[in-house]
């Protein structure tokens, strides 16, 4: 299920006083089983190009062209191509609803016309998939924890079987654990079923050590599209983008500025620590 | 004075699946000045806890004193609240006007503040968040940082003696973080505005004087930043963490560098670093 995006302009309030350009001449494509991060200041238009890739919003110019579909063509059918590109939104938990876990995940499938015979099937397995136990099926969503209702927020999602999932800050206030929990599961997700998923993150740490590719976006522009080794090697540019670089990278580069034989990128606290032992080894015997 | 005295605080939610037991027995005491972060993971009790400080919660046991006046005291409601000021996750759900300053302004408003005090008020809080440049913008064209900012300048402008930020960086880019963070620490560390920050991310916490941690309605660490994330074993039993510098620096000692064991920040480990040579 690739996704291409060529030459997408897209403008909020067209033609009124409030006219705003929110994405100015993208080209981008995702591949299947691809992991990709995409990073961007608040209001960068992270979020307005999320929902180009599901139907959700319309270019107002150029095409988005999902498994062959173009998706501002006359007569295409949004309905299924949105439940093949699974979008969970930033505070998924907000949209739970149901009186149970169960019929809340089951929500997506059934309205996808999928046997009833099937469902129960797939809303366990929805729900082993975000590491949740399956005693909580019976339970009200809202007497869960806030990382345990946003997994099963999750989990409505990946019930439908997309091939592409897209996850809008799925860690934003979750505490640690939760977070490191909510974060291996989808790892796991993208190793086990090949899915190609797509994590918009405001956590450099997170981004560094999970994804293949990174893409920044600054004003409605991509301006890098790169390994995250390539892209955090741009430390200044991405602090005027209202960016960063993971707090390892960070070290390196206050050490290198000491003068320490430091590379320039670390993008996981191990190695940050193998630089900087090899680092202070050296720095021994030339003393 | 105190500014909280809370004693054997307890708070009981009921729901249709029974009660929860959100607080059992918090004492906690904020003095005049201080920086406290409070962390603790989600359920914990923490932002039960912060909606005692303004009375928005009452008290299911124990009592809450702000600075010397009861929560309890049905009377006393609007004084607490207007010395209390809250700033929440959402930059968008507090903001009430279609103007900066008039946003702003609104508290005071409602307080029955004269309007040329309430002028000046805005004018003064706008400058002690960096803002001032943007009294006339509409809030939601403004960043996430700037958005929180105008909410943390809507709270000055009522004159509180105490700011609680709820989780008020967990939706903001790393920029946006850093712009709150700077605010607080300066209206802290230059004004004396004492404050309570309530945060997942233990590099904020870190900058605090002062480090409590909750666990199942309970504290159960409270010390020095160093003291607190010192406890790494315990905090990760909590299902926490320790700021990423304080991990790395235990990764290096683990690896035979001779770091001592207190530090927190990139730079204190940098100078540490540059000091065993």
């Amino acid at each position: 299920m690739p996704i291409k995006l060529e030459q997408v302009d897209f403008v909020y309030a067209g033609g009124s006083p409030f006219e705003r350009a929110a994405l100015k001449g993208i080209n981008l494509s995702f591949l299947d089983g691809e992991f990709v991060g995409i990073i961007g200041q608040t209001g960068s238009g992270k979020s307005t190009l999320v929902q180009m890739l599901n139907g959700l919003l319309k270019p107002t110019r150029g095409t988005v062209t999902v498994n062959g579909l173009v998706t501002t063509a006359k007569g295409v059918k949004l309905k299924s191509l949105r439940q093949e590109v699974g979008l969970v939104f930033q505070f998924a938990e907000y949209q739970l609803f149901a009186e149970t876990v169960a019929a809340d995940v089951a929500f997506g499938p059934e309205n996808q016309g999928v046997p009833a015979s099937e469902i129960a099937a797939r809303v366990d397995q929805a729900l082993l998939n975000v590491g949740l136990p399956l005693e909580i099926k019976e339970r009200s969503p809202f007497e869960l924890s806030g990382g345990q209702m946003r997994r099963v927020a999750i989990a409505g999602v990946l019930a439908m079987n997309p091939k592409v999932l897209i996850l809008d800050e799925p860690t934003a206030g979750l505490d640690p654990r939760g977070r490191d929990e909510i974060l291996s599961r989808i790892r796991e997700l993208h190793r086990q079923r090949g899915i190609t998923v797509i994590l918009v993150s405001h956590s450099m740490e997170d981004v560094a050590r999970l994804v293949d590719r990174l893409v920044v976006i600054h004003g409605g522009q991509i301006v890098y599209d790169a390994t995250p080794r390539e892209v955090f090697a741009h430390g200044s540019s991405l602090k005027t983008y209202g960016l960063g670089v993971p707090q390892a990278t960070e070290v390196l580069g206050l050490l290198k500025t000491k003068g320490w034989a430091v590379p320039e990128v670390a993008l996981t606290l191990d190695e940050a620590r193998q630089a900087i032992v090899r680092a202070y080894q050296l720095r021994r015997e030339l003393a | 004075m105190d500014i909280l005295d809370i004693a054997d605080l307890h708070h009981i939610y009921r729901g249709h699946e029974g009660e929860t037991i959100a607080l059992a027995g918090v004492d906690l005491v904020v003095s005049e000045g201080e920086f406290v972060a409070v962390i603790g993971r989600n359920g914990s009790g923490k932002s039960t806890l912060a909606k005692h400080f303004n009375a928005i919660l009452l008290p299911g046991g124990g009592r809450v004193l702000v600075a010397g006046l009861d929560t309890r005291e049905e009377a006393l409601l609007w004084p607490v609240r207007q010395m209390v000021g809250m700033v929440f996750q959402h930059p968008d759900n507090q903001i009430v006007a279609t103007v900066v300053e008039e946003d702003v302004a609104f508290g005071p408003e409602n307080l029955g503040v004269p309007t040329a005090e309430i002028i000046a008020r805005v004018d003064a809080s706008l400058r002690q968040v960096n803002m001032e440049d943007y009294r006339t913008h509409a809030p939601h064209l403004l960043s996430g940082g700037q958005k929180q900012r105008v909410a943390i300048a809507g709270v000055l402008a009522m004159r509180p003696r105490l700011i609680v930020l709820d989780e008020a960086t967990a939706m903001l880019d790393p920029i946006g973080r850093s712009e709150v963070m700077n605010t607080i620490l300066r209206l802290n560390r230059e004004e004396g505005m004492t404050a309570v920050l309530i945060t997942h991310h233990m590099d904020e916490a870190v900058k605090a004087n002062r480090v409590v941690v909750i666990d199942q309605g309970q504290i159960v660490l409270s010390g020095t930043p160093a003291e607190v994330f010192s406890q790494y074993e315990l905090l990760e039993a909590l299902g926490l963490d320790v700021p990423v510098a304080a991990k790395l620096s235990i990764l290096l000692a683990e690896s035979g560098l001779p770091l001592p064991a207190n530090i927190l920040t990139a730079e204190q480990l940098v100078d540490e670093l540059c000091r065993l040579n």
